[in-house]
């Protein structure tokens, strides 16, 4: 289990960044190596160069700006764990957090890292298509944007164009009275999810849903919405009945992946009742009752 | 690659490949074999050490990216030679192993929690040890060593203390 050979290189700012990564087809960025160094030593990837940015002090920030919290790439995922300011503006992302791996991937693993990896099964990956976050990134000296949506394109694959590096990501802040709700199932604790599911909702005056998002990963290629199902629950009171109905329609034509862990019919269940227990979460979180992740 | 290391707070100047894991670089380069290799690829835990008082995975870092951090390895735990710390200590009464393949980077791992938090719960010390796999001893007597050690610590009122 070791790399084949590289050249490294540590950046001392984004620019040089993107310039080593021009210089070569091959070169690949490393911030964390969590899921980067293990794909190296199995010999799955071999880059040429290894550009670490994990010395760009400016590429590690958590920050309230005025389209939400804006997270710098490198930051590590231990950082945003321990957060204030993502455990009150951003409870979905501080509840799927500790799903990330385990403490000591947790301390290395950054934000940027895991999303610019696209592991199907990442939890950030997850949540960032849930919230409708903006990823963005630096190439050519020009900083471009990107919604979640249209940045996952394949399972490890990205829509990041070539000598681009990641900088950071913004996840919008919900305002009124939310609630949020997170379920994924594995072997065992923090191990890869074989499904997971992310729900967040906000409650009118009413007493009704106000808006809703809804996300599952680790099922197909990359994670996905259920819009349907968000549509039709939208001004529902989020009743067991209406969430069934809406779910089992927006999973109707659903194609999990099927592997050794999980067949796709496992999958299908499993998103469906994961996505009906984060929903049931969520609202209960939103009524101010206790809920914990599982 | 001309690197400087520091662990166990002794600077070393080596010449290593660039591939070459933090984890190899501490046992063949400088002996320290405390750092045990198990599943090289970040699955086990067996490799464990702290970079600046956090616990990682020495196995998924690549040597040159050490540089500037503070390492310490089980080597370094002690306060002095021919002293266990009190983790240490608490695992021998314990029994908190049996092959003792894993037992080094449960001890770092204890001392990383124990840093941060003198009074964990029990769910705390499980959530702790949980990157870490151990196939001998199901984990209950390692999770009864932290527990005494954390006691043991916070009655001598006075903080953990690595080698100098």
């Amino acid at each position: 289990m070791k790399a084949a050979p590289f050249r490294y290189f540590r950046a001392a700012d984004i620019d040089e960044a993107c310039a080593l990564l021009a210089a070569d087809e091959g070169a690949r960025v490393i911030a964390g190596g969590q899921t980067l160094v293990p794909m190296m030593v199995m010999r799955l990837a071999r880059p040429t160069r290894l550009i670490d940015i994990n010395r760009i002090a400016a590429l590690s920030y958590i920050r309230k700006d005025a389209n939400g919290i804006a997270i710098g790439a490198t930051t590590r995922q231990c950082l945003v764990e321990r957060d204030a300011l993502v455990a009150t503006e951003l409870p979905l992302l501080a509840r799927a957090i500790p799903f990330i791996g385990h403490n000591a991937t947790r301390a290395r693993g950054t934000i940027g890292g895991s999303l610019a990896n696209a592991d199907p099964a990442a939890e950030l990956s997850l949540i960032a298509i849930t919230l409708d976050a903006t990823l963005s990134y630096r190439a050519g000296g020009k900083t471009s944007h990107i919604p979640a949506r249209d940045f996952f394109v394949g399972p490890m694959t990205t829509s990041l164009p070539a000598g681009a590096c990641l900088t950071g990501v913004c996840f919008p802040v919900w305002l009124g009275k939310i609630g949020v709700g997170f379920h994924e199932v594995n072997a065992r604790r923090s191990d890869f999810a074989f499904v997971s599911a992310a729900a967040q909702v906000e409650f009118g005056p009413d007493g009704k849903c106000k808006r809703i998002a809804i996300g599952v990963g680790a099922a197909t290629d990359f994670p996905m919405r259920l819009d349907t199902a968000e549509q039709q629950l939208k001004g529902t009171a989020l009743d067991e009945r209406t969430v069934g109905a809406a779910l089992r329609e927006a999973l109707s034509d659903f194609e999990p992946l099927s592997d050794l862990h999980a067949s796709a019919e496992y999958r299908r269940r499993a998103a469906d009742k994961l996505a009906a227990r984060a929903i049931a979460d969520a609202c209960a979180h939103a009524q101010g009752k206790k809920t914990h992740a599982h | 690659m001309r690197i400087e290391l520091e662990v166990n707070s002794v600077t070393y100047a080596l010449d290593v490949e660039e591939r070459t894991t933090l984890l190899d670089c501490l046992r063949d380069a400088l002996g320290l074999k405390g750092a045990h290799a198990g599943c090289e690829h970040g699955v086990c835990g067996a490799c464990t050490v702290l970079l600046d008082g956090v616990a990682v995975r020495s196995c998924l870092i690549f040597a040159p990216q050490a540089e500037g951090s503070a390492i310490t390895t089980i080597e370094g735990l002690s306060p002095s030679p021919g002293e266990l710390s009190p983790i240490q200590d608490a695992f021998c009464e314990t029994h908190g192993m049996q092959c003792g393949y894993c037992t080094p980077a449960m001890i770092l791992v204890a001392y990383a929690l124990l840093a941060d938090n003198p009074s964990p719960t029990r769910e705390e010390i499980v959530e702790a040890i949980s990157g870490n796999i151990c196939r001998c001893t199901g984990y209950a007597q390692i999770v009864e060593a932290i527990a005494l050690a954390a006691e043991r610590i916070r009655g001598a009122n006075r903080p953990l203390e690595l080698r100098k």
